[in-house]
């Protein structure tokens, strides 16, 4: 059950999931995830434990969990351990430096990406809500819980009422 | 370390509370990590931070492994167990029983809004995440460029990403960044 995979485990968990052993169809597999990505937390572990549960029960939840989880855990608390010994040596240092900088290069290219479809339908009130919540935790370094307390339930308001004009 | 009471309960409710506010997946809540690792309680320094974030990327399994390294960096193993725990189970167990209640309710529209709602909060937290690591990375013009090139890189092909990291950190070892 270990779904261990590089760069991003979604397109692994999806491949084994829905083609290679076909536990669930693509449709399953796209709402299930919709659900898991609306919840809170981090969403491919949200599907993990959503998933296993379909199959098996509560078991099969807990058991998906502990399989996506536990052997990249491990290998991080292995990484850690050298990192606190190592981490201080002259070439490892200037390499991680490298990877820190494009790490943060592909972080950049998920949120342009991300953003393009709000850009090209020109929504104006989804693109303030976005600068408004970079502002604020980016620039101002509110946190978290503060800032979505307010910016949450003025969102889904706006949401709702904008959909409810379009359908009248 | 912190000075007063057990770190492995600050790790549990830090993690445990903020997972619960994680609304876009691990990249949303590394602001929050950052803020509280580095700035209120001083686990971590700036660059530490910033390798942590590089070493989860490079890494298999989900990118919400970095609050591993956090964990680790507070209270050992004992800590990087808990840390990792508190922010991925009670999620795990929300989307349980959402999904269960789901299945036997009928559906309402509402799931679709809140989820559009939430899209460009989202948006916007991991917008504030890529700010606040090149902060703590982007140190001079060089690094700037590369993480700029790596940006363009990935939005404009479809390369796999391991590439852009390794190659990030070829450069550094070579001593270019």
């Amino acid at each position: 059950m270990s779904l261990a995979g590089f760069g991003g485990v979604l397109v692994f968990a999806r491949h084994a999931i829905v083609d290679q052993h076909r536990w669930m169809t693509a449709e399953e597999f796209n709402e299930t995830f919709a659900l898991c990505h609306f919840l809170p937390g981090p969403n491919i572990v949200n599907l993990s434990m959503v998933f296993g549960s379909r199959l098996r029960g509560i078991a099969g939840g807990v058991a998906a969990f502990a399989g996506l989880l536990g052997p990249p855990t491990l290998i991080m608390t292995a990484l850690a351990m050298l990192y606190a010994h190592f981490g201080e040596l002259e070439p490892l240092r200037r390499g991680l430096a490298g990877v820190s900088c494009a790490a943060v290069g592909l972080l950049i290219a998920v949120v342009v990406r991300m953003m393009m479809p709000l850009l090209k339908s020109r929504d104006a009130i989804a693109l303030v809500l976005m600068l408004g919540v970079l502002a604020a935790i980016g620039v101002m370094r509110w946190p978290l819980q503060t800032v979505l307390l307010v910016a949450i339930p003025l969102s889904i308001a706006v949401t709702f009422a904008l959909r409810r004009k379009v359908a009248a | 370390m912190t000075p007063h009471g057990n770190p492995i309960w600050a790790l549990i409710s830090t993690f445990g509370l903020m997972s619960l506010f994680a609304v876009g997946g691990a990249a949303a809540a590394v602001p929050e990590m950052h803020r509280i690792a580095v700035e209120v309680h001083h686990w971590m320094s700036e660059k530490q931070f910033a390798d942590a974030y590089a070493i989860s990327q490079l890494s298999p399994g989900p990118n919400v492994l970095i609050v591993t390294l956090i964990g680790y960096s507070v209270a050992d193993i004992p800590g990087a167990l808990a840390a990792t725990l508190a922010m991925c189970l009670p999620t795990a167990l929300l989307a349980y029983s959402v999904s269960r209640l789901l299945n036997r309710s009928t559906r309402s529209r509402w799931p679709a809004i809140i989820q559009a709602a939430l899209v460009p909060l989202s948006i916007g937290l991991m917008a504030a995440s890529a700010l606040i690591l090149a902060q703590a990375t982007d140190k001079n013009l060089v690094a700037l460029l590369l993480t700029g090139v790596v940006a363009v890189a990935a939005f404009a092909t479809r390369m796999n990403p391991l590439w852009l990291l390794l190659a990030g950190g070829i450069l550094g070892f070579a001593g270019v960044v």
